[in-house]
C-alpha cells in the first residue's frame, strides 16, 4: 500500500486529557509497504500524539484495560483487536471508562 | 459444569468462534456492533432495545418509585449519570402505558472548588451542563459544594421515615394513579433555578483547606463523597424530593464494594452498594444504573450521542497507587480484561448482602455514625477484633498514659451505662491521651472539638478517615455542632443512667 492512510481518531471519557484536551484528531499515517494495523497505530499514537503519562493510555502493546476502542462504530473485539488492518478513512475511537479519566 | 472429567476445550473454542462471528445474537440479521459479555454481540438496534429495557426492568422489578413521586437525579456530568438522565427522559416521553410515572428533577453538585479547578474553567463547565440540563426540560439545581459549609446540622439526622410500604400497595398506587391522573399532565411545580449561584471565594478557600487537611488521597476522596452525599440529601429534602437517583454503574459498584472492604466499611456494604438505601429515612437513594457495566454505558453514549461533560476529579491523571479507591479500580479492571466475569461476580455478591437490621429508632441517633449515617459498628463486645485493634494501637503508642488507659480499660468492673459513651471514655484518641487523663475532661468540647470525642461518634471506617485529617477544626460547622449535641446528650444519659430502667432503650 503506497498511499498514506488518512484516519480519524477520537478520544473520550477523559482519555483526551492525555492529548492536550483535544478530542478529535485527523491524522495521516505515513505510507509503508504493509498496511497499518492497530498495534502499529498505538505505537504511532504514543510517539506522535500522546502528550503525557503514557502508562495511563497504553499497557504492554495494547491499550490500558478500561479504555474501550471502537473501530468504525463497532467494538474492536469484533474486528480482531490489535490485528485489525486499518483502511483509509477509518474512524477509531478511544473511550476511557476509568474514574476521573 | 463442574464435573471432574469434563473437557472444557471445545466449549472454550466455541465461545472464541462466537465472539468473532459478526451477526447479532438477538436478531441474527444485522451485523454486530457491540460485545457486551464474552460472546454476546449485539447490533445497534438490539443493543438500544436491550439497554432501554434494562432500565425499565430495574425500576419495575424493585417497585421502589411510586407513581407521581418526585425523584431527584444526581447528575455528576459523567457518562453513567448522563445515561441515567437520558433513560429517564426517554421513559417520560413514552406513550401512556410505557411511560415512567414519576416527576424528575436534576441536581448537580459542582465540586470544582474542592478539586481546585480554575474559576473560568469551572464556569465554562457549568454553563455547558446548564445548557444540557435546560434541554431536558426538567427542573434543575446546580449547587456548589461550598454550600456544604452552611448546611444545618439536621442533615445528619435521619428523619422519621414513612412506614415501609409493602409491595402490595404498589399495584394499588399505580391503579389509583392511572385513574386520577389519566388526563392531567404532570408538570413540576418548581421550575428549578435558572442561574448559576455565585460562590464567595472565601468559602472555596475554606473548602480547599478542608480537603487538603486530609493527608492521603484515600481520605480526601472519602471525605469528598461524604460531603457530596450530605449536600445531595439536603437538596432533596429542601426541594421536596423523596427519592434520590444515583448513577452508580455495575463496574463502579464492584470497585466500591472492594474498596469499602479495604477501608473497613464491611458492615455497611449492603447500604453502600444496594439498589435502594434508606439510611436517611425520608430520602431514599436508588441506583437504577447498577445493572449496566461501564462498557455498556460508554458504548451506548457513543453510539446514540448521549453527551457527557468531563470534569476532572481528585484522582484524574493520578497513578494507580495514589489511593485505595484508585488501586482497587485498576485491580478490578485489569482482572476484568482477562476474566470477563470479574465485575459481574463481585456485583452479584453485593446483591446478596443484607444489613443485619438492628431495631434503631429514628429519634435516637447515638447509634448512627456521624458522617456516613450507618449503624455504628464500633459498639461491640470486649473480645472483638475492633477492641483488639484499639488495644494494639494503644500499645504501639507505648506511652505511660496509654498504658494507664489500657489498664483502666481492662478493668472488668467499669460500669458502662450507654455503650457509645463508654467507648468514648475508654478508647481515648491517640493524640489526646495525655490531656484526657490530666484534665479528666474527656467528654468536654471545651476547646473545640477534640479528635477523640469526634471519633467516638463515628463508625470504624469514618474513624480511619478522620484520623487522616490533620485538624478537625476544618470540618464544616454542621458536623461539629451535631457532634457536640450528640455528645452532650450521651453525657446526660450517662448522668441519669442509674435511674433508667434499661440501657437507653426507653426511647425506642
Amino acid at each position: 500500500m503506497a498511499a498514506p492512510t488518512v484516519i480519524h481518531l477520537e478520544f473520550g471519557g477523559g482519555a483526551e486529557l492525555l492529548f492536550n484536551g483535544m478530542k478529535e484528531h485527523h491524522v495521516t499515517l505515513p505510507s509503508q509497504s504493509e498496511p497499518w494495523d492497530m498495534k502499529q497505530l498505538l505505537v504511532w499514537i504514543q510517539q506522535n500524539l500522546l502528550k503525557e503519562r503514557p502508562e495511563l493510555f497504553v499497557q504492554g502493546d495494547s491499550v490500558r484495560p478500561g479504555i474501550l476502542v471502537l473501530i468504525n462504530d463497532a467494538d474492536w473485539e469484533l474486528m480482531g483487536e490489535l490485528d485489525y488492518q486499518l483502511q483509509d478513512q477509518d474512524n477509531v475511537v478511544f473511550i476511557s471508562t476509568l474514574h476521573g479519566g | 459444569m463442574c464435573q471432574v472429567l469434563e473437557d472444557y476445550r471445545n466449549e472454550l473454542e466455541s465461545t472464541e468462534l462466537r465472539s468473532v462471528s459478526k451477526k447479532c445474537v438477538k436478531c441474527k440479521e444485522a451485523s454486530a456492533a457491540v460485545v457486551i459479555r464474552a460472546g454476546d454481540a449485539y447490533c445497534r438496534g438490539c443493543f438500544k432495545d436491550y439497554f432501554i429495557h434494562k432500565f425499565r426492568a430495574m425500576l419495575g422489578k424493585n417497585r421502589v418509585i411510586f407513581p407521581g413521586e418526585t425523584v431527584l437525579l444526581a447528575v455528576s456530568g459523567g457518562p453513567s449519570s448522563f445515561s441515567m438522565l437520558y433513560q429517564v427522559q426517554e421513559g417520560i416521553s413514552q406513550n401512556a402505558h410505557k411511560k415512567l410515572r414519576f416527576i424528575p428533577g436534576i441536581v448537580h453538585i459542582d465540586e470544582g472548588g474542592a478539586v481546585g479547578q480554575p474559576v473560568e474553567e469551572r464556569q465554562r463547565t457549568l454553563a455547558e451542563l446548564q445548557a444540557l440540563f435546560r434541554a431536558t426540560g426538567f427542573p434543575f439545581y446546580i449547587i456548589p459544594l461550598e454550600q456544604v459549609l452552611d448546611l444545618p446540622s439536621s442533615v445528619l439526622e435521619s428523619a422519621l421515615s414513612p412506614s415501609e410500604k409493602p409491595s402490595s400497595t404498589y399495584k394499588a398506587a399505580v391503579d389509583h394513579f392511572i385513574q386520577s391522573n389519566r388526563s392531567s399532565c404532570l408538570t413540576p411545580q418548581d421550575q428549578g433555578q435558572t442561574s448559576i449561584p455565585e460562590v464567595p471565594e472565601a468559602n472555596t478557600q475554606i473548602l480547599q483547606q478542608l480537603i487538603l487537611s486530609a493527608k492521603t488521597l484515600t481520605a480526601r476522596q472519602d471525605l469528598l463523597s461524604t460531603l457530596r452525599q450530605h449536600l445531595l440529601v439536603h437538596t432533596a429534602r429542601t426541594k421536596g424530593y423523596s427519592k434520590l437517583m444515583l448513577g452508580d454503574n455495575c463496574t463502579r459498584l464492584a470497585v466500591k464494594l472492594l474498596t469499602s472492604i479495604s477501608l473497613g466499611r464491611g458492615a455497611h456494604l449492603a447500604r453502600d452498594t444496594g439498589f435502594s438505601d434508606s439510611r436517611y429515612g425520608d430520602v431514599i437513594s436508588v441506583r437504577p444504573m447498577r445493572d449496566y457495566s461501564a462498557k455498556e454505558i460508554a458504548y451506548y453514549n457513543h453510539l446514540f450521542h448521549v453527551p457527557s461533560v468531563l470534569i476532572p476529579s481528585l484522582d484524574t491523571k493520578m497513578p494507580d497507587k495514589a489511593s485505595v479507591q484508585r488501586l482497587t479500580e485498576s485491580f478490578i479492571i485489569r482482572l476484568q480484561a482477562d476474566f470477563p466475569s470479574t465485575v459481574s461476580t463481585i456485583y452479584r455478591t453485593s446483591e446478596k448482602l443484607q444489613t443485619a437490621c438492628r431495631s434503631s429508632s429514628a429519634a435516637d441517633h447515638s447509634d448512627r455514625c456521624l458522617l456516613c449515617m450507618c449503624t455504628l459498628d464500633t459498639v461491640v463486645g470486649k473480645a472483638s477484633a475492633f477492641q483488639a485493634t484499639l488495644i494494639s494501637e494503644q500499645l504501639s503508642k507505648n506511652t505511660s498514659s496509654s498504658a494507664k488507659i489500657l489498664t483502666q480499660k481492662l478493668a472488668p468492673v467499669e460500669p458502662e451505662p450507654v455503650a457509645p459513651t463508654g467507648q468514648c471514655c475508654s478508647s481515648g484518641g491517640r493524640e489526646d491521651c495525655g490531656r484526657v487523663e490530666r484534665g479528666g475532661g474527656c467528654c468536654s468540647f471545651a476547646n473545640g472539638a477534640e479528635m477523640s470525642d469526634l471519633r467516638s461518634l463515628l463508625c470504624y471506617s469514618c474513624q480511619l478517615t478522620i484520623k487522616d485529617i490533620s485538624s478537625v477544626e476544618h470540618l464544616p460547622r454542621y458536623i461539629l455542632s451535631e457532634a457536640q449535641r450528640r455528645h452532650r446528650r450521651s453525657q446526660m444519659k450517662e448522668e441519669i443512667g442509674e435511674f433508667l430502667l434499661d440501657d437507653g432503650d426507653e426511647e425506642d
